[in-house]
This record gives structure tokens, sequence and C-alpha cells, in this order.
């Protein structure tokens, strides 16, 4: 079995991942901070959408559920219960609207998730507002970039592993034939909306819990800043460039945008949005099911 | 099955070779060290220069960072104790709007490119963000646009932060001071509408306007929060105006500020206080108005025959092409002078220079500063548009500020 292989391999990466922080400066770390959590994020998102076809922009209004629990919790809770508190939100969330929503097919659903990610903003703000009166929370953790780091690096090889059991599992077969045809998967007796919302919970609440992680890191907290749109688009670009249907397709498509990102913000401050759109036209009509698929697709062209 | 395993180990290789560019990446830069013999002073900072804070950064922060850099090294650098003089180099970064890029960029800064100096972002949150780092690393932080009434707690956290923009307490009670002796002079009743932004600064403000307010006795007869996305105050303005109050208050962001005036002008309304938000010092303010700003007022103003703020004004028209706005600008620019004082006298030595920013006198646009307890608190708190400049009316008491005249004239 070449299982093994790989499994020593990945056991080497991640704990070569694990070690980093001991040889980097910290900005190193924070680099390492920046793209485990867009690769968990990106992973967590085609968790759900990739098999599905389910394009989903709520990614920043689960991200910023996490995000704000922690900031009102972590005073008075010990912190592992507030990152449970964090899932058990996050999941709880993403349970209701799905079933309220995932029976929504196309660009419904789209238009319905960007709107999510507005409505809990303006839900956490007219909270704030007008319950609790104050609007920006603080978070002081002591916590530094490299525990942060640890903490992600954990939740990315969780969710690498539930990905990869979802692809052996009687309910990844599913998934698979409801992202092919629903209604052939309905008539061949798959629970559709049950198997779309137990995907839809579990990515939403590692997503949750990536907005939670990262908290700390902030200090300060106000919706503006938890609920960016850009964190959405970021992850479904990345998640699109690598390939959402396969396991590590989100991952490599994060690793090179992240650092491309971090290149272009240091080097061409002042054009950011402009690389973005275009970055965005190119993945969309040059590599429409992402690198891996493209560069499949070369292989065989070139074998025949 | 065979062409899954390949698929598999092939997807592995890439993911190792990925984290290798990583790797290569994150050791090559932190190999990059500043040359014994100097050349240069570098300062770096990291502002929003895409995403939904750009438009704040560039009308505040950037143009005044890059007028500072400009007259330093117009002028041959910043002289060293030694004698020596060295000039500018800067290393810029856009934040993108976002808190996790912010301060990653702050460590870059920091700990990757090794400046001299760092300058902070815009907005109070991205301070309050990066504010934990500056005090790690040990840089001066001269917050300069952010406004908080936490400023005196948060300089015992972080022993090396500057506030430059007082809190939002200090803006409403000086408000609330000029309203009251407008009522006891008769000039107004005793009501006030009041509106505000549901969003960082007009929760701040209105938080700390309303116990002004009430221990002013002055009665609260409309309270409302907006969402940031409102565009029409035709109703808002209507309902204020039914009131009654003479007074209307409204915290409001750049936008808001545009759109009530508009709004305001078109329904004739026109009470004899007419305060606004961010936006109303903006020198675009008076295009917006039509030229009829005048009684106006806002948060800021300037002393109009202080001639170090004119040659400030003249000096950042020339440089940038445009006029800076009526209130954080000057305070921004007054702390890079500071910092620059200051490594003058002591050099480029981090601790010496943050104890230096704490403790010394600086000669800079707003005349003798000295920081109280790392706070700046000569601020201008309220200013009133009159004959066309923005005119600082309180403190009261402090030597430049005009006064108060209300009531406000209509809008024709």
């Amino acid at each position: 079995m070449p299982t093994y292989a790989s499994l020593a391999l990945v056991a080497v990466a991640v704990s070569t991942l694990a070690a980093a922080p001991f040889y980097l400066s910290d900005y190193g770390v924070g680099l390492l901070i920046g793209m485990s959590g867009y690769v968990t994020l990106a992973t967590a998102w085609a968790l759900f959408s990739g098999p599905t076809r389910y394009v989903s922009l709520a990614t920043v209004a689960f991200f910023g559920i996490g995000a704000y629990t922690v900031a009102v919790f972590s005073e008075t809770l010990p912190y592992p219960l507030v990152l449970l508190l964090a899932a058990a939100i996050g999941g709880t969330v993403a349970a209701v609207v799905g079933l309220s929503t995932l029976r929504l097919a196309g660009v419904y659903f789209v238009i319905f998730t960007f709107g999510l990610a507005e409505l809990v903003r303006q839900t956490v703000t007219w909270w704030e507002v007008n319950i609790t009166g104050t609007l920006g929370r603080y978070i002081f953790l002591p916590f530094e970039g490299r525990h942060i780091y640890w903490q992600l690096l954990a939740l990315l090889t969780v969710t690498m592993l539930i990905g990869w059991l979802i692809g052996r599992s009687r309910i990844g077969l599913a998934l698979k034939a409801i992202g092919d045809d629903e209604a052939v998967a309905a008539h061949a007796g798959i629970d559709v909306t049950r198997t779309k919302l137990v995907l839809f919970v579990l990515s939403a609440t590692i997503i949750t819990l990536v907005g939670a992680i990262q908290a700390p890191r902030w200090t300060y907290i106000e919706p503006s800043i938890v609920f960016n749109p850009t964190v959405s688009f970021l992850t479904l670009i990345m998640a699109l460039l690598g390939g959402p249907m396969r396991l590590w397709g989100p991952m490599v498509g994060a690793v090179p945008l992240f650092l491309l990102f971090e290149w272009l913000s240091a080097n061409f401050p002042n054009h950011f949005s402009i690389f973005l759109g275009l970055l965005f036209i190119l993945i969309v009509f040059v590599m429409p099911n992402g690198v891996l698929a493209k560069l499949e697709g070369i292989r065989k062209g070139a074998a025949q | 099955m065979k062409t899954k395993r390949t698929a598999v180990t092939r997807a592995l290789w890439r993911f190792t070779s990925a984290i290798g560019v990583a790797a290569i990446a994150a050791f090559g830069v932190t190999e990059s060290h500043a040359a014994d013999d100097k050349t240069s002073i570098t300062i770096g900072y990291a502002v929003s220069k895409s995403g939904p804070n750009a438009g704040g950064a560039d009308m505040t922060v950037t143009p005044n960072y890059e007028l500072w850099v400009n007259e330093v090294n117009e002028a041959g650098g910043i002289k060293l104790p030694d004698g020596s003089q060295l000039p500018i180099e800067v290393v810029e970064y856009d934040d993108r709007s976002s808190a996790e890029e912010v301060v990653r960029a702050v460590e870059r800064l920091a700990t990757q490119d090794e400046v001299d100096f760092i300058l902070p972002p815009w907005g109070t949150g991205f301070n309050l963000a990066v504010a934990p780092l500056m005090a790690k690393f040990g840089y001066p932080h001269l917050a300069g646009a952010a406004v908080t009434d936490k400023a005196p707690e948060f300089v015992e956290r972080w022993d090396t932060s500057f506030w430059f923009m007082g809190g939002g307490g200090d803006y409403t009670s000086a408000l609330a001071d000029i309203l009251v002796q407008a009522r006891d002079a008769g000039t107004i009743n005793n009501k006030v509408a009041m509106i505000s932004v549901a969003d960082g600064f007009g929760i701040d403000l209105v938080n700390a306007a309303r116990p002004d307010l009430e221990a002013a006795g002055m009665e609260i007869a409309y309270d409302k929060a907006f969402p940031p996305q409102t565009s029409d105050f035709a109703t808002i303005l209507n309902e204020a105006e039914a009131t009654g109050a003479d007074s209307f208050i409204a915290f409001s962001y750049p936008p808001h500020t545009f759109a009530l005036t508009k709004q305001a002008q078109v329904a004739n309304y026109s009470p004899p206080v007419f305060y606004l938000g961010v936006g109303a010092g903006f020198p675009v303010y008076s295009d917006i108005s039509s030229g009829k700003m005048e009684g106006v007022m806002s948060l800021g103003g300037i002393d109009p025959n202080n001639e170090l703020n004119a040659a400030y004004r003249a000096k950042h028209q020339e440089v940038i092409g445009r006029a800076p706005d009526y209130w954080g600008s000057v305070l921004i620019y007054a702390s890079l002078q500071m910092l620059q004082q200051a490594i003058e006298r002591v050099g480029l030595d981090r601790a010496a220079v943050t104890e230096e920013l704490s403790t010394g006198t600086f000669e800079t646009v707003l005349g003798t500063t000295k920081l109280e307890d790392n706070q700046l608190r000569d601020i201008w708190w309220t200013g009133q548009w009159q004959d066309g400049t923005f005119v600082a009316v309180a403190p009261g008491d402090r030597a430049g500020a005009g006064s108060v005249v209300l009531p406000k004239p209509g809008w024709q």
C-alpha cells in the first residue's frame, strides 16, 4: 500500500511545519499564519462547495462569528471553552441557515450567501449599538504569533484529514452524485438536503474556528474589521485556482496566491486591486477547473 | 487505483515544493541586514491603499507622510547628534484594509526590513492592532488617526505608544459646553436632535455625548442610529425638524455628512446649531455645500491667524496638490515633526527617542508642543465654518480660539 509512504510524508511535512517557528523570524511566522489561515479557509470552503458546486460567499460571516465570539467571551471563559463555544455557535448558525437555504440552487445560493455575510454583520452591529452600547471590543490574550500558528496548523491537519475521510466515505460519493446531477442523485435514493446540510455545517464550523483562532492577533475587533468581504473573495479565488474538487487543490491555490499577494502588497502597494481583478478574470477564463485539472489536461494532451 | 496514487503523490510533491518556496521566502528575507555604515534612515509604514479604509488614509495619513519625507529629504535629511545628516528611505506596504495584513506588515517592517522607525496605520482599530507589536519590538508608536477615550489605559499597557487625537468624550463635552452657553444666552432652546452612524466613530461619539448632554441639562428629543449604507436622509431630517430642536447633531462619516448637507439644503432645514461629523472639515466641503457652509460646525478646526499652520497648509497644497483636512492632518504632521526632532536630539536609539518624545518639548506646526502622559492634549475639539475657513472655537480659553457664531445663518 502506498498509503504508508504518503502518511510518512504527511507526518514529516506537519512536523517540519510545526518546528518552523523556532527557525523563523516573527515575520516568517506571520507569513505562515496568513498562509495556514487561508489554506484552512480554502480547504474548508472546498469541503462543501467543491463537490456540490454550490459557490458560497458566506465565508466571512462564519469567520467573523468566530472572531466575535472570542472577543465577547475571552475575558470570562477559559480559552479552550471559548473555542468550543465559537464552533458551536458557527455550527448552529450554519445549520439554521442551511436548513432554510440549501434548497436554493445556482446563482440564488451565491447571492444569498453574500447577503448572509452582510446580515450577520448588521445583526452584530445592531446588537452592539442597541443592546450593549459598544462597538469595538478588545481581546487581550497572551498569545504570540507562534501559538496562533500552531493552533491553525492543527486545525488545518484535522481539516485535511476530514476531507480525506469524506473522499473515501459514502457521504463523499453521495456528494459527487449531487454535484453531477442533483435530480438523479435524489432519485438514486440520496437524501440530498441532509447530505448538503452536514457538509455545510462542517465546513462552516471549521471556518468559524479559523476566525476564532486568528482574532487574538488583532487586539481590537469591530464588525468592519472581522466581516471584511475580501476574506470571502480571496478564499473563493484560492480554492478555484487550485481546484475545489480535489483534496489538495485549495492548498495548491492558496499558497502561491498568498505569496503573490504578499509580494504585490510590498512591491506594488498602489496597484493591488487591479491585479486582483485581473487574476479573477484569468482564473475564470483560463483555468475554470483549477491548476491541478489544467496540468492534468496538459499531460493527457501531451500523452495523446 | 494507479492514477489515483500518482495524483496523490503528485499533489504531495506540489505541496512540499510550495512549502519550500515559502521557507525560502521567509528565510531569504531575514538575511537582508542593514549595513553598519548607514547611508539613510529607513522609515516604514503600512497604510490602507485599497479597501474600505483607503479613503480615510488617503485624506489624513498618507499625504502627510509623503509631505514630511519630501520636506526632510529636500533639506538634505535628518541631522543626527554626531553631526552626520542622513536622508529618509521609505518602505511602504498596502494593508488592504485588513487587520491581519497590517499586523503582518508591521512584523515584516520590524523583523525583516529592520527599519529604524515605523509610522502607524490609519484608524483606531488598526492602531490598536499594531500597538502590542510596536511595544514588543520597542518602536515608538505615534498613533495619529485614532480617537479613543482609553488612551491613558493604553499608555500604561504599551509604554511606547503616543496618542494624538484625543477621545470621543473630549469632543462631545466641548460641544455640550457650547450648547449650554448658547442656551443660557437664549440663542437656542433646550432640545437636541442627534443622529449617529452605527459604526465605530458614531457609536463612540454618541455614547460619550448622551451623558454629557444630560449632565448639561439638555433634552435629547431625537436620538437615532442609522446604518453606514444610508444615503437618503429625508425622513431622518424631517423627524429631527419635527421635534422642534434648535440643535442638530450628526456623528457621521463623510458620505453621510455630504448627503445630510445636501438634503438639509433641499429641505431648507437650517437649525441654529448644525453640527456634522467627519467630512465637514474636508476642504471639499465648501464645494459640497455650494459655498453655503457658513456656520456649520464639526470636530477639529484651525486658528486662522496661526502662521505656522497657514504655512503648513500652503506647503501641503503645493507638494500634494490638494489642501489637508481641518482636523487630523495637522496633528499627524506635528507628530512626524516631533519624531524628527527627537531623532535629531538623541539619535536612532529607539528607546531614547521614545523617552524624548515622552518628556521633551518640541516646536511643531501646532506651536510649542509637549505631550502629557504620552498624549497630545492641545487639540481643537470643535470648529465652525466662518468666512470660508473652518475656525477652531473650542476650547474657548485656548489662545487663538475663535468665538462661536450662533445661530447659524440660513442656507441661502
